[in-house]
């Protein structure tokens, strides 16, 4: 039955890209991403990656749809007609095609013997052992917190210079905007 | 009731990429082409995610009844690329903004025309 739900919910998406690209207003576009976002999440939750998938649902579907209704709101959701990219198709396609023959050499889904749940060092590890050394019932808060802490603090690097960035480019513009009037 | 669904998930994968790369290039409205950077990072996200999945498994926290885990690596590297996702999301947003105020526009094409030709 996950399976199904799987297979649905896959085709969903794919329904919904095609309709974000051939959106006229890319207004309707930011609330199909939205809808995509929480698709995704589910498709996560089948997956047996609940934490990814309610960080998707808060994150994706929530904060970045927000974010983006936000800088609509501050320019323009008019898209100017443009004739279909034949070219922009052609390469989009040929790296497709590319990409499914990688695919073939890949593990099936689900397969307990594919190298990324074999590997000794790492996941076996993670699961054998992370309830004794870190005593936490959850491995990804265990993993995330922990054993890849580096990565965790690195990330939140990103998100403070991402954080400067926004406050750079947004902030200068009101100081600005606060001049002219005074003067 | 067992589906095989073998490769399925690969190709969807695919499928999601190549909307996202064309939405990139082709469409003028750089919303739009952030939109479909979004739909290519989620793309990735869910390759993680399949290779994660352990049949019969559940999620990746302790439990006495459980058989088998998924693997808990691929959530917490999909984790982390969510967050700083959205990070990126945020500054291009941000730009676009600029842009707009700059240029009164926001249509690639335009834009180009108004610097002067490419």
């Amino acid at each position: 039955m996950p399976e199904l739900i799987n297979i649905a919910l896959l085709t969903f998406l794919v329904v919904i890209s095609v309709v974000i690209i051939r959106a006229k207003d890319v207004f309707t576009a930011v609330m199909l991403s939205g809808i995509f976002s929480l698709l995704c999440a589910g498709l996560f939750t089948v997956m047996d990656a609940v934490d990814v998938a309610f960080t998707e649902a808060a994150v994706g579907a929530g904060v970045s749809t927000v974010l983006m209704l936000a800088a609509l709101s501050m320019t323009t959701s008019q898209e100017k007609e443009r004739p279909t990219n034949w070219g922009a198709l052609v390469v989009a396609v040929l790296t497709g095609a590319l990409l499914v023959y990688g695919t073939l050499d890949m593990p099936k889904y689900g397969d307990p013997a594919a190298p990324v749940h074999t590997h000794e060092q790492v996941a076996k590890r993670y699961v054998e052992t992370s309830l004794v050394e870190i005593d936490v019932p959850n491995m990804v808060t265990s993993l995330l917190a922990s054993y890849r802490g580096f990565d965790t603090l690195g990330e939140t690097t990103v998100v403070l210079t991402a954080c400067i960035g926004v406050l750079l480019l947004l902030g200068g513009r009101r100081r600005e905007e606060d001049e002219h009037e005074g003067s | 009731m067992n589906i095989d669904v073998g490769l399925f998930n690969y190709w969807v994968v695919v499928i999601l990429m190549v909307a996202g790369l064309y939405t990139v290039i082709s469409k003028g409205h750089l919303i739009k082409k952030i939109i479909g950077l979004n739909i290519f990072q989620v793309s990735v996200f869910m390759m993680y995610i399949t290779m994660g999945k352990v049949e019969d498994g559940t999620a990746p926290i302790f439990s006495e009844t459980a058989v088998a885990y998924s693997n808990p690596l691929n959530s917490v590297l999909i984790l982390t690329a969510i967050v700083v996702g959205v990070a990126t999301t945020a500054v291009g947003l941000a730009l676009a903004v600029r842009i707009h105020e700059a240029y009164g526009t926001l249509d690639e094409s335009e834009i180009i025309e108004m610097d002067g030709g490419e």
